[in-house]
């Protein structure tokens, strides 16, 4: 199909561009920028005067609970979520039931989603068999099976010996690792950043140094073993610190934030809000500022939704005894704007965060809007006010801090290999 | 989530979940009909008809037979139908969950529902969910509040000491773990007491105490020189031994009230503590029957603070 898209501001952050131009797109791909092709006859014109047409967004983290947990959502819900947020690829954790340890699940995951022919899925293996710790997974098998990192999910992070090993063997096939840094013995119990807030309310804490301490581990066994490391849902200032200076040494790691953790701090958690309640732990206002200067100095390079659907009975519960997550699919775009709307950061700049850095960490060529680019688009009104309700939302998860906010920014079109999967 | 639960848009209390929120003069309002109710529970006939015809729904999750029964005594002086629950034993180990829990028994027309519960802010959660008819009041919940304990230790404090003003208190012990200390600390503060001190080694306090206006003391002699309250918390059996204190006799050689610890407090220092207490862990027996001690009239005026919550709760105070 050939689609025009029409008087539309074109942002392209892996060329630097926001600029008022037409897109045009014939088959799977962008044919050109600007002029139409010789000879374009457009079998479909998209009118997106006063709307930005961007490269699809790329999600590093939304769990769509196939395998295993179909009661809280599943690929058909979560796909039609994902799309109807802008995104059009996204790598899923391997914290699945069972876990994403064995090549036939990921070959079953990647088939079904496949089939559904809506968002590109991109599963994470598990690092460690079922999670454990222990031993090894398959990832030469898994990788062929289309594993492109490996990782423990939120499951504890292993000995300093087996995670020396495991990032040992994936730099030897040639895979990254993506690692939430954790102590589990410092995190032991916890469920809220050891700050005022936990002290007033009597939560048990997940200190700051949980993860300082696993970072600080990882970055030496990075050092160690030229692995490629991927820091997943950093949360602290300290924490960033030490990326920083990592990344100044000229070592090879990366590092995402949820966009959660963007926008709140332990502060919102005010009177038990289990909405709240999310992995990391939402951390202290100072924490939160230190997320968003790494951002803006490029030491985080990528925001994720960390999507976790759940339902009602997960978060009607006391807070310690309350699921940690919220969904995120649908709010990752308005909830950038958000950012950039509070912050000054550029549009463009933003967008990076969300299209072409986590797909330079996927390995994927998406993520950028231009001649020959392969046509995986989103396009939104910046400007469009919504309320997060559950009604408004695809996600069969609802439950969000963000629940009754007033958000700008809604996805109109979302375009994935040159097909409009929604309008 | 965003409002206190407990108070409502004009002000009123209507849950009591916590004292953190509580304006000073709702609680000099809660001790005064906690006086005026004093003299009830010392009359031959202990009874006022405050809250006749109203069910009161003790829901213990967690076990305790004292607090419940303290419960239970200011209930029936008000005249007040109380049923007594423990759930810990039934519904919940079949797996129903504590909403569904409350929502059946709010189906049997309960007024108020007094709850105990292991977990922080499970006395929140049902506040946020029950009919706008039906009162709660918190009597635990995890390590976050205790506030019927913290309102009869003030009542204490008032009842010996008279003024707020002036006072320095210390509490002594598991801080961390301790619902009892957050509440008192609240209500302390709140009501302009002069100096409230903390006393516990590192492991037993929580990281950002000084924020909540405490001054925090590692060495006992030092925090209790010159304090006119000394509260002892109870030290929980699990906690006596492993990472967190290596002996209970350790513990009491360093946290232990003894008369010799006492000796640099006001000579007129009250002691007090929330019990059950464990003698020769965190007070020596010659202190806790001995001439400062105002352990045992806690225990009577918990009674009448309880029936003034509840009357004040129920919008029928004398």
């Amino acid at each position: 199909m050939n689609i025009h898209i029409k008087g539309g501001r074109l942002l392209d952050p892996a060329n630097g561009l926001d600029v008022a131009k037409d897109v045009y797109v014939c088959g799977a791909d962008v044919a050109s920028i600007g002029e139409a092709p010789a000879g374009f006859n457009a079998d479909r014109t998209i009118d997106a005067s006063g709307l930005i047409v961007c490269p699809g967004l790329v999600d590093l983290a939304a769990r769509l609970r196939e395998p295993g947990q179909e009661y809280r959502a599943t690929l058909d819900s979560e796909t039609v979520a994902a799309v109807a947020g802008g995104i059009t690829s996204l790598a899923c954790p391997p914290d699945t039931e069972p876990p994403l340890d064995e090549p036939g699940l990921v070959e079953m995951l990647k088939y079904r989603a496949r089939s559904r022919n809506l968002v590109q899925v991109y599963p994470v293996g598990a690092l460690t068999q079922a999670f454990e710790g222990r031993k090894l997974t398959e990832m030469s098998e898994l990788g062929e099976a289309g594993c492109v990192a490996f990782s423990q999910g939120d499951a504890p992070l292993p000995d300093a010996r087996v995670l020396l090993r495991a990032m040992q063997y994936a730099a030897t096939i040639g895979y990254p690792v993506w690692l939430r840094p954790q102590d589990p013995n410092l995190a032991a119990g916890g469920v809220a950043h050891d700050g005022e807030v936990a002290t007033r309310l009597g939560l048990p804490t997940i200190p700051a140094v949980a993860e300082t301490a696993a970072v600080s581990t990882i970055l030496l066994l990075v050092r160690e073993t030229g692995a490629r490391v991927h820091l997943c849902r950093l949360s602290s200032a300290d924490a960033i610190d030490m990326v920083r200076q990592a990344k100044s040494i000229g070592l090879d790691v990366s590092c995402d934030v949820s966009v959660n953790h963007v926008h709140l701090c332990d502060l919102d958690i005010a009177y038990f809000d289990s909405n709240c309640h999310l992995i990391p732990p939402l951390r202290g206002q100072r924490d939160r500022d230190a997320i968003r200067a790494g951002l803006l100095d490029g030491t985080i390079d990528a925001i994720c939704s960390d999507h976790t659907p759940l339902d009602d009975d997960d978060k009607q519960l006391p807070f310690a005894e309350a699921e940690p997550g919220a969904t995120g699919l649908e709010l990752l775009l308005p909830l950038a704007l958000k950012w950039v709307n509070e912050t000054g950061v550029s549009l463009v700049d933003a967008l990076a965060c969300l299209t072409t850095a986590p797909a330079r960490l996927l390995g994927l060529s998406v993520g950028r809007l231009d001649a020959g680019a392969r046509a995986d688009m989103c396009i939104f009104d910046p400007a469009m006010r919504w309320r997060v309700d559950s009604s408004q939302l695809r996600s069969q998860g609802y439950n969000t801090p963000f629940t009754g906010h007033e958000l700008e920014g809604k996805v109109l079109y979302t375009i994935v290999g040159g097909q409009i999967v929604y309008e | 989530m965003n409002r206190d639960p407990q108070i409502d848009s004009n002000g009123k209390l209507v849950h009591l979940l916590s004292i953190e929120g509580i304006p000073r003069d709702i609680l000099i309002s809660i001790l005064d009909t906690a006086r005026s109710f004093v003299s009830v529970t010392e009359r031959e006939i202990k009874k006022v008809p405050l809250l006749r015809g109203k069910s009161v729904f003790n829901l213990f999750f967690e076990p305790s037979t004292r607090t419940r029964t303290t419960f239970e005594i200011a209930a029936k002086r008000l005249s007040a139908d109380v049923i007594n629950l423990n759930v810990g034993s039934s519904s919940q180990s079949k797996g129903e969950t504590l909403l569904d829990t409350v929502a059946n028994l709010s189906a049997m027309h309960a007024d108020m529902f007094v709850v105990r519960h292991s977990q922080s802010g499970a006395a929140n959660l049902i506040a946020s969910n029950v009919a706008p008819n039906i009162h709660v009041i918190n009597a635990g919940d995890g390590s976050h509040a205790h506030p019927t304990q913290a309102l009869l230790d003030i009542f204490t404090i008032r009842h010996y000491k008279k003024e707020f003003a002036g006072l320095r208190v210390a509490i002594v012990g598991d801080i961390l773990h301790s619902r009892v200390a957050r509440s008192q600390i609240h209500a302390l503060t709140t009501l302009g007491v002069s100096e409230v001190r903390v006393i516990a080694p590192a492991t037993l306090l929580p990281s950002h105490l000084s924020q909540l206006g405490v001054q925090v003391f590692r060495n006992m002699t030092e925090g209790l020189r010159d304090v006119d309250v000394v509260i002892m918390l109870r030290l929980q059996n699990e906690r006596m031994n492993g990472d967190l204190l290596p002996s209970a006799q350790e513990y009491f050689k360093n946290y232990g009230l003894t008369p010799e610890k006492l000796a640099v407090a006001d000579p007129d220092a009250i002691v007090m503590h929330p019990g059950p207490m464990n003698r020769g862990v965190e007070i020596d027996s010659s202190v806790a029957d001995g001439r400062q001690s105002v352990i045992l009239p806690q225990v009577t005026f918990g009674i009448a603070v309880r029936m003034a919550v509840m009357s004040i709760l129920a919008g029928q105070s004398q």
